[in-house]
């Protein structure tokens, strides 16, 4: 009798396996969802690079059997930069969490979406620093309890959606690891998107966030992500915004057009240096 | 390999040190730079900006200094030979991810034009106080490569020596220029692109069945592939073994960073670039680089007019220090004199080698100028005396 597989099991460093992620964690929820966006794109995954910062989302890029770089803290963004913009055949996924990417990346993050270098950003959202022991992080809801805010955040928190679209991402979703075949659907999109793609997964953190809140368990944020979401595909991201516990509006807030960096950078050159203005698809040194 | 000669401007120029170093870069096959501006090293990507979309690169300028710094590994992850160029406050600012090149075995270049700090300090005008800071900065110990040209012509020489010693031992090396190197102007002779010697990168011709990323070979240093060739390897600045996979173990530490190190340690004599000038029958030996090592030959010509046996030391390679040639003449040298943009720091490699057997008389300047030569006489005559 042959032996059953998971599907996904082509796609990961089995050889790493087990994981560092604790028991009702979303992070590998959401790599499920990587995978199958993957076979379904049927993308050739020779050409498919993952970037990922530090933190809990940070080690996806040590468990998927791609060309994946395991990057400083806040730093994944630039360092995708600089490889997509040497070898633009590269579809290049950054794969980090709310506070890597938020917080001490946020400057690359605003300014990679100005720029629209295409790059598909997947953020996994759980509220705090888990890595480090569930410090507050710019995405913290206001209230809730962490190791760094004993007494309840009262620090606003960002709107994701809000700050990339203003920054200038073309193509922002939200879903939460609750809605796994939305999520995945939506990476694929990201794939096929020229541009600053950003998606927003929300993610528990039972062993850090949901525990010191007394919100249960992972199930527990389950039943909380599908009572209390709302598909308003092209919702207003400046309406999208999280409470804790509160209503978490999901879908594909914005999907537009506009020239990515390359595309800029080719035509203001070619304009201005004509013939000479050597245009280079890779640039491999010998 | 000889440089690709689309690069290499080959004539004779009349250019300042920042541009001698961007064409050094040119020429050396770097098509990538990632930049924040900073003075006094703008000038150096200014003119790779305009140079390279004519050579088929790509310029960006990021949105701070850390941006800038792990840019250009991307773009050497890629493929692409890169570049950036900064100054002290940058330089720290950059300190993180010259620890990651390190970690990860990212062959680049990091030019520091400095100038004088701490923090924002002098802006225009020159120190040497980022010695230290190169060999030390980031945490963690690992081995680096850094070198200090004296010359426009040498900033275009050293460049190429950058990217050479970056690729043949995958560490970054820093090219340690100084504001008055950076915008003097003098001639600058570019041969031809045949001339050139440009060390390849050390791709691994293994195919991806039998590859890992950081298996060693008998020299310590591994090979490389670039990410879109079908590898599908994993790079990681966390302590990692050969197949690249983070391993959080004394063992693991201990291998790793003693290879990082061990690397250029066991190379340095190869590695330590020096001038020496009538050292073999000299009662002192000034030990200089850079801009100093210029008005340090005055200081030396005026002593050796007053009948002094005076020789000359110029550090080119300042890291690795070159240990083996200063114990040497610390068997027959009665004194070393050190000046330098600062208060103090290769002076210290100077005694700790020197090991009581030569007195060390350092000679410190906290930047902003450069020496007055007759300072440089006295100590040179104190030493003597």
């Amino acid at each position: 009798m042959s032996e059953v597989r998971n599907p996904v099991e082509p796609f990961l460093r089995m050889d790493r396996m087990p994981h560092i992620w604790c028991p009702g964690c979303g992070i590998g929820t959401t790599v499920n969802c990587f995978t199958r966006a993957l076979i379904e794109s049927k993308v050739d995954l020779d050409h498919v690079t993952i970037v990922s910062g530090i933190g809990c989302t940070g080690r996806v890029a040590g468990y998927v059997k791609l060309d994946s770089f395991h990057t400083t803290h806040g730093r994944a963004i630039p360092f995708a930069t600089g490889l997509k913009l040497a070898n633009p055949k590269l579809n290049v996924i950054v794969y980090s969490g709310d506070g890597d990417l938020s917080a001490i990346g946020g400057n690359h993050l605003i300014h990679a979406a100005r720029r629209n270098i295409d790059l598909k950003i997947v953020c996994v959202n759980n509220l705090i620093y888990a890595m480090t022991g569930g410090q507050t992080a710019p995405t913290t809801p206001n209230d809730a309890v962490t190791s760094t805010a004993p007494y309840g955040s009262y620090e606003p928190a960002f709107n994701l959606p809000h700050l990339v679209e203003a920054a200038g991402a073309v193509y922002v979703a939200r879903w939460t690891t609750y809605h796994v075949r939305q999520l995945a659907r939506s990476m694929q999109e990201a794939f096929a998107k020229k541009g600053f793609s950003f998606i927003e997964v929300l993610s528990p953190c039972p062993t850090l966030y949901q525990r010191r809140n007394k919100l249960g368990d992972g199930l527990e944020t389950m039943k909380y992500y599908k009572e209390k979401s709302k598909v308003r595909n092209g919702a207003p991201t400046s309406e999208v915004g999280l409470t804790m516990q509160g209503e978490i509006i999901v879908g594909k807030f914005v999907d537009r057009d506009r020239p990515d960096y390359r595309e800029l950078m080719r035509h203001r050159l070619a304009e201005t240096l004509g013939d000479r203005y050597v245009e280079c698809e890779e640039l491999v040194c010998s | 390999m000889h440089a690709d000669p689309r690069g290499v401007l080959t004539g004779v120029h009349f250019l300042d040190g920042d541009h001698a170093c961007c064409e050094g870069a040119l020429t050396a096959g770097a098509r990538f730079a990632s930049g924040y501006p900073i003075t006094p090293s703008t000038e150096v990507v200014e003119r790779f900006a305009a140079r390279v979309p004519t050579l088929g690169g790509i310029f960006i300028q990021m949105e701070d200094e850390l941006a800038a710094s792990i840019a250009l590994q991307g773009a050497v992850w890629g493929g692409a030979k890169a570049f950036t160029v900064t100054s002290g406050p940058g330089f720290s600012l950059m300190m993180e991810h010259i620890g990651y090149a390190a970690m990860t075995e990212t062959p680049c270049v990091f030019v520091n034009v400095q100038r004088g700090g701490p923090s924002t300090g002098l802006p225009t005008l020159p120190a040497q106080a980022d010695m230290m800071q190169a060999r030390w900065g980031s945490h963690g110990d690992y081995g680096i490569i850094a070198l200090c040209p004296n010359s426009p012509q040498e900033c275009f020489d050293l460049t190429i020596q950058a990217f050479n010693f970056a690729e043949q031992f995958r560490v970054p090396v820093m090219l340690m220029m100084d504001e008055v190197v950076g915008h003097m102007t003098e001639k600058v002779v570019i041969p031809p692109a045949e001339q050139i010697e440009i060390f390849p990168r050390r791709h691994t011709s293994k195919p991806p069945a039998d590859y890992l990323p950081y298996e060693t070979n008998g020299d310590m240093v591994p090979e490389m592939a670039h990410a879109g060739e079908g590898y599908k390897f994993h790079i990681t600045g966390l302590t990692h073994d050969e197949r690249g996979y983070p391993v959080m173990t004394v063992p693991a530490q201990d291998k790793l960073v003693r290879r990082l190190q061990q690397k250029i340690e066991r190379a340095a004599d190869e590695i330590a670039l020096y001038e020496e000038e009538k050292v073999d029958d000299a009662e002192v030996v000034v030990v200089s680089y850079g801009i100093t090592s210029r008005v340090a030959q005055r200081a030396i010509e005026l002593a050796r007019a007053q009948g002094r046996r005076v020789g000359k030391f110029r550090l080119i390679t300042a890291w690795p220090f070159p240990e083996h040639r200063i114990r040497q003449l610390a068997q027959r040298t009665k004194a070393f004199v050190v000046p330098e943009l600062n208060l103090g720091q290769m002076v210290r490699e100077v005694e700790r080698l020197a090991g009581g057997l030569s007195r060390v008389l350092p000679v410190s300047h906290a930047g902003g100028g450069v020496h007055r030569p007759e300072d440089i006489l006295q100590a040179i005559l104190e030493a003597a005396s």
